[in-house]
Formats: C-alpha cells, structure tokens, sequence
C-alpha cells in the first residue's frame, strides 16, 4: 500500500516544491505579492533590476561561466576515458572518483583559492626563485573579474561528477569490443574510443551534462569564493538583494531569479545547438576515416588534463589543512615556522553546533530518501513494471528537475511559499529544502544496482516460503547492504555540501558548516577557513569511509560478498 | 511419507497472442515429469506459471492444482513449491547452516538438530560454520538440494539444474537428486535439453514443439 504511494509521493514530492517555488518568484517578479503590498501587477521590478550597474557584466559571466565550465569539464572527461589504457595511474584516477565527489564545492573553492591566491601556495613555491617576488603581488588572480578562477573552481568539481556517470553509463555500451573492432580496422586506441564509443556515450550523460550547465549558471557558494566581486555573478547578487533588510527589494530579486532561470536555459539551448553542431562535424571526422593522425597528443592531453585537475582539487586541500595548522607563515616561504592547534582549538567551541546540525539535517534527509527510494525501486520489482524506455526517460528526467532548474531560481519563491503558508525557519524545513537535492542522487546512485539483482534470488526466497516483505528484509537489503550504504553516502555528501537551501529555507538560522564556511570568504581570516573547510571536507568522507568499511566488516567472513552483487 | 500430486489442467500460456504452449500433466507422489524442448519453446516459462512468477506479458488459463488445491493464483510463498535452478544460488551473505535453516517452516523443532543431519546426509558434516564461497561446486549444488528438502516443499520444480555441473558430478548428483526426492515422495517437474537427464529421471517425458 505503502509502497505503491512511493512513486507519486516521489514525483510530487520533487515537482510540486518547484512549480510553486517558481510561481513564487515569477509573481513578485511582476509586482505581485499581497504580503510585501504589491497588489498589483507591474513591471517596476524589472525596471529596478535593468538599472543595476553592472548587470550585463553579471549576466555575461554566469552565463559564460557556465557554458565554458561544461565545456572544459566534459572534454577533459572524454579525452581521458578516450586515452585510458588501464594503466595504474588511469586505475588511480578511477579509484579518486569518490573522493573527490564527495568534497563539497565550498571546500574544493577554498582549497584551489589557497591555492592560486597571490599569496597561495604555488606563488611561495616558485618566490621569489622564478618570480622575484619578496612580498605577494598585487594581482586580482582569485576572484577575478571574467571569473576564470570560478571555472577552474567549477571544473575540478564538475570532472569527478561527469566521469562518475560515464562510467556507470559505459558497461551497457561494451566498449572493449568497439574499440578492438575499431582497431582491427586500424584505428590507434584513443582516436577509435573517440570515434565508436563516444557518440555511444553522450546521449546516456546527456542529462547530467545539462545539470552541469544549470548548476554551473546559477552556483552560488563557489561564486561567494572565487567569483567576481564588482559585479558578482548574477546568483550573487539576487541572494543580496533578497537579503537585504530592505524588503521591498525582494520584487527587484524575484526579476533577477526570473532572470537566472531564463540565462540557464538560454545556457542549455545554446549548449543543444552545439551539441547539433559538434554531431554534424563529428559525423564527418568519424566518416573521414582518418585513423592514426593526432593519436599522440590525444592521449597526452587525456591524461594530462585530468592528473592537473585531480592534482589541483587534492593539494588544494592540502593547503587547507596546511594553513589550519599553521603558526606564523611569511611570504614566500612555502612552509609555516611553525605548527600550531590554537586555530582549532580557538574554533572547536562554535564548531559542534553547527557540525551537530548538519549531522542531523544530513541524516534526517538522507534517511527519508533512502526510504523513499527504496520503496519505490521495491515497488516496480513487485509490480513487475520495469520502467518502460518512454517512461523511464520522463521519470528519470523529473528526478533531474531538481538539478536542472537552478536554485536560486525557485528556492526563495519556495520560501516565500512557506512564509505564507506560516512555517517558520527551522530544522524541519532545511530537510524538506535538502531532500529536493539529496532524493534524486540517492535514487541515481542506488537504481541501477538494485534493478540489475539477479531476480532469481528474490524468486528462491519465496519458493522457500518467505513473503515478499521477508525477502526484502531477509535477502534483498543485505545482498545490497554495499550499494545501499554508497548510496547513503552520496546522499550525506549532497545534504552536507549544500548552502543555498540551507540558507533560505533556515533563513540564516539554522548555521551548517557549510554556511559557515562560506560565510567566513568575505572576512580573509585564512587560518579559520582552514579549519571550517577541513570539517566541512571530512564530514562526507567520514561516510564514505564507513560505506566502504562497514560492508567489509560485516562480510569479512563471506568472500561472497566481496565485490558488488 | 506423504502423498502429494500435482495436476495442471489445460494449461495455456500466450505472449503477445501467439500460444507458446499448451499442457496437461498429473504428477503422483514421487514421479518425475520431463519437458524437453528447443531453447525458447517456454519450459522456464512453464515453470515460472507453477512458481508464481509468470512475467505480466503472458496470457496463460488453466489451472494447477497441489494436492487438491488449487493454486493457480496463490502467491508464490503460499504454494507449497520448490525450485532448483541451474546455479546453486546459495545466499552469499549467510553461512551454509544460514542457507539450510532458510527455508525451514516457523514451527520446525529442534532446527541445529535437523541442519546437521541433511549436512551428514550429503557428507557435509560439520560444514555448518563455512562461508558457501568456500565450498566446491559440487558440495554447493548438494547444500542446495538440501536447502529445498528442508523448506518442505509438496512438489519441486527444476529447471535445467545439472546443466552447469561437469560431466563426472552431473552423473552423481543426478541420482542423488532424484532419490531423494523419490524418497520424500514429491511429485516433480524437470525441465531439460539433456536426454540422459530425462532416461535417468525415468518418468514420462513430454516434448514441447514450437
Ligand atoms: N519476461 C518476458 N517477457 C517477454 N517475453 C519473455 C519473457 N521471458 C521469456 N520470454 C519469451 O518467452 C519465450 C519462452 O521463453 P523461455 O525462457 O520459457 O524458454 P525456454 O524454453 O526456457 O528456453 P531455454 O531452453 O533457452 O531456457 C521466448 O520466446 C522468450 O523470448
Ligand atoms: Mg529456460
């Protein structure tokens, strides 16, 4: 009964929240909203936000950011796929998926500013030998103006991502047997995965792409770090105006949110067009037939670009834990004189509260995810109604609304609703703000294997007298114990990395590391964000760890069920 | 021992509209019923109906009676029927004593006692503790056999269950199969491609056409 409720709740639960975000931000946009005294409609909203100075630099660096993170991100991805050989540096890179994942985007921002900053790290190694540098130099490098710093922010973030789906897409594809067939007719290695597997494999990531595009377009606590400042992304700024005490802004921040959405999806259609585009040339550099030229530089830059990312995004966070230990450190020395625990200790009494928070919020909505999706993946094995292929794409793409719709977009709309239907901000409905995230992932993470268990094993438990809830409970839950706890970890590692929902929908009161974190990238207090980010980096790897560990612990004794079922 | 039969009486199954078989069989206590046929004539969809497992794409009228009663649209645990798939299928997450008391009907008494007498019916004594990845392929098709046994089944289906094993252990486990389950007096369904399978099951043999 339950069950067959899953589905619905599901759906509903992940599109009525942003229909009525999105109404919310549309109305006000227009000069309606009866609780701030707009009764009627308006364009005044509009006029106010196209009198802002510097809202087409904002609106080009979003827009271009996000476009140009897609781009980079996706092609680093497929180059190295491409040129990967199973060789043990390719196997290293495949093993540091999850991890690199599972840092949040405020963290991996904060660790490639300490990074590049002018007094970062890679300045102190090469000052003053290569540079002559004695004191930092005076250089915009973070937080500069055309945003480069917030794509390479996006990017290292947005290659884990992509890769991780292409290669839970690629098993279906074969790729060994493509590639040797292509090869048997000549083709060098790279050039043949680039020209049989490839076309293969984009419609599969496309919709992943498109989450890439829309969250790239609309990021806001990346942007809070490394993004432009005089103007700040266009995300930035709505999150300003609707915060200002100044309420009547909030018309003003309703246009511009109307306004993000329209540049995310200008963003995706431009992207389609290039997609038609890229395919129509592909077609032709495939039917060319050209098989050996550019082999070498391929397979270069596949491996190369990937390495510079995964290298980036793990000495970033290196620096961050460098400089939360960090005594007095001079410029250019690459090392403190000294290490120190004061930071930490000076930042441990304001760090359980939030640290307990976020726990709690993780959990809460990780939890109701979990079993969510376990009843509706439960159901469609009971009913036998395997999606079918038109109805797996229109379920799989409502489960990508949430991640393709931006936030700000029908998050404070979503607010706005909850403000008049009464509720106030609390821990509750922070939950109900990170489920809308954590849901999808945690349903993209766990599907595939628990739709893929051999059913005999589910058949044999009832032959042998078990009812269909025994055998969930008796043979299905523990044959997918490791999946099911990956995908919990996926789920905690979305809830914990979130700061817009946390924001908004606890209206700055309900204070996460995360929001935390991000709220020090103004202050510049460089050893305090190192201990923020360092947390905020290892909560979501405390549960990786135990996904990974606990499977282990329990099955030490059943070589069964090592290996995924 | 008891007495069980298994009745199918016009049996009817059809996908898509096109009739993919049609049956009529009684099976007294301890016979053996082979269905041969070529791949895709519809034996493991036959057996799929018994179980209680036939996928929504198939039609099928008829009914199948056990002992009387009329299963045919009993859920699968309800049944009163066994199977034996061609791989073993040992739980990977219990022990082999884990996979025998599986099955095991609530009210049975004295369960250490009954696991550690089917494992010295197969010479497997003492192996109740082992990992079931440990064991050898033949000494898993017997903890299989056994698992069945044990959860009293009234009538035992099996759907090509030697066809994996090699030629040497395929001949032992044949009779070791069939004589138990002539001896627990369970009427029985084999299906197979193997006509050694079907002379050494000795019982009536039914080809199925496409
Ligand atoms: N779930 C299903 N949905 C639709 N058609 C199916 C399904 N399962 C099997 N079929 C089709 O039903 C027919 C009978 O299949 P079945 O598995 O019963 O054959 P079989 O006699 O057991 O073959 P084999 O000897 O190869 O095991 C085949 O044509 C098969 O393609
Ligand atoms: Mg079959």
């Amino acid at each position: 009964m339950m069950l067959r409720l899953a589905p619905a709740l599901i759906v509903t639960l992940l599109v009525a929240p942003i229909l009525a975000g999105l109404a919310m931000a549309v109305l006000p946009a227009f000069g309606y909203l009866p609780a701030l005294g707009g009764t009627e409609f308006s364009l005044a909203p509009w006029r106010d936000l196209f009198a802002q100075p510097g809202l087409a630099r904002s609106v080009t660096v979003s827009f271009v950011s996000g476009l140009a993170t897609t781009v980079v991100s996706l092609t680093v991805v497929l180059l190295f796929l491409a040129s990967a050989s199973g060789s043990r540096l390719d196997r290293w890179i495949r093993r540091m998926v999850s991890p690199l994942l599972s840092i949040p985007h405020a963290a991996a921002a904060f660790g490639l500013a300490f990074l590049i900053a002018p007094s970062g790290l890679i300045s102190r190694l090469i000052s003053p030998g290569l540079t002559g540098w004695e004191r930092p130099p005076d250089a915009l490098i973070v937080q500069d103006p055309w945003g480069l710093s917030l794509m390479a922010g996006l990017v290292i973030k947005e290659i884990p991502f992509l890769l991780l789906m292409s290669l839970a897409a690629l098993p279906q594809l074969d790729p060994e047997r493509r590639v040797a067939m292509a090869r048997s007719l000549g083709y060098r290695p790279t050039i043949a995965w680039l020209k049989v597997v490839a076309p293969a494999l984009y419609p599969l990531i496309r919709l992943p792409v498109y989450a890439v595009i829309a969250y790239a377009t609309a990021v806001v606590d990346v942007a809070l770090i490394l993004g432009p400042t005089l103007p700040p992304t266009l995300s930035v700024s709505i999150l300003a105006w609707f915060n200002d005490p100044d309420l009547s802004r909030r018309f003003m921040a309703s246009a511009g949110a109307v306004l993000q959405l329209g540049i995310t999806a200008a963003a995706l259609v431009v992207w389609w067009c290039l997609e038609r585009g890229v395919a129509c040339l592909g077609r032709r550099w495939v039917a060319r037939g050209g098989r050996q030229r550019g082999e070498q530089p391929l397979r270069l830059a596949g491996k190369g670009l990937i390495l510079i990312a995964t290298l980036t995004a793990f000495v970033g966070i290196g620096s961050l834990a460098l400089n939360s230990v960090a005594g007095f450190w001079r410029f250019p020395d690459a090392l403190p004189q000294g290490f120190t625990a004061t930071h930490w200790i000076r930042a441990l009494p304001s760090l359980t509260g939030p640290v307990a928070s976020t726990v709690i919020i993780a959990a809460a909505s990780t939890l109701i995810a979990l079993a969510l999706t376990l009843a509706a993946l439960e159901n469609e094995q009971r009913t036998g109604r395997h999606p079918a292929q038109g109805r797996l794409l229109s379920a799989l793409g409502l489960l990508y609304l949430p991640l393709i719709v931006p936030q700000i977009a029908f998050l404070f709309g979503l607010v706005v609703v909850m403000e008049s239907l009464g509720s106030r901000p609390n821990h509750g409905l922070v939950i109900f703000g990170h489920l809308l995230f954590v849901l999808p992932y945690v349903f993209l993470s766990l599907s595939e294997s628990y739709r893929r268990l051999d059913p005999r094993w589910s058949q044999l438990g009832r032959t042998l007298g078990s009812s269909p809830n025994a055998v969930f409970w008796r043979v299905r839950l523990p044959l997918l114990l490791a999946p099911i706890l990956t995908a919990c970890a996926v789920g905690l590692a979305v809830s914990i990395g979130q700061y817009l929902p946390t924001q908004l929908l606890g209206a700055g009161r309900v204070p996460t590391v995360t929001t935390e974190a991000v709220a020090l990238a103004s202050g510049g207090n460089r050893r305090a964000i190192g201990v923020w980010a360092m947390v905020q980096a290892s909560l979501p790897l405390v549960g990786f760890i135990i996904a990974v560990g606990l499977p282990r612990l329990l099955w030490a004794k059943r070589r069964g069920m090592r290996g995924s079922p | 021992m008891t007495h069980h039969h298994l009745e199918i009486d016009s049996l009817r199954i059809a996908l898509d509209g096109n009739v993919l078989l049609e049956l009529d069989a009684h099976i007294g206590p301890g016979e053996i019923l082979t269905v041969m046929g070529p791949s895709g004539s519809g034996k493991s969809t036959l057996l799929a109906w018994l179980a209680g497992f036939l996928a929504g794409d198939f039609e099928a009228s008829g009914h199948a009676h056990l002992d009387g009663r009329d299963i045919t649209h009993l859920p699968a645990e309800q049944r009163g029927i066994g199977l034996l798939f061609q791989d073993p299928l040992l739980f990977p997450h219990l022990s082999v004593a884990g996979n025998l008391r599986f099955g095991m009907p609530r009210a049975t008494r004295d369960k250490p006692r009954q696991v550690e007498t089917a494992l010295e019916q197969i010479g497997l004594a003492g192996f109740g503790d082992r990992d079931p990845a440990t064991l050898s392929g033949g000494q898993k098709a017997r903890v299989a056999l056994m698992r069945l046994l044990l959860s009293r089944p009234c009538a035992v289906l099996l759907d090509e269950p030697f066809s994996k094993l090699d030629t040497h252990l395929r001949q032992e486990m044949r009779q070791l199969v069939f004589t138990q389950l002539r001896q627990a007096g369970l009427p029985s369904l084999l299906v197979t491609h193997d006509r050694d399978d079907a002379a050494s099951a000795g019982g009536k043999v039914i080809e199925l056409t496409h």
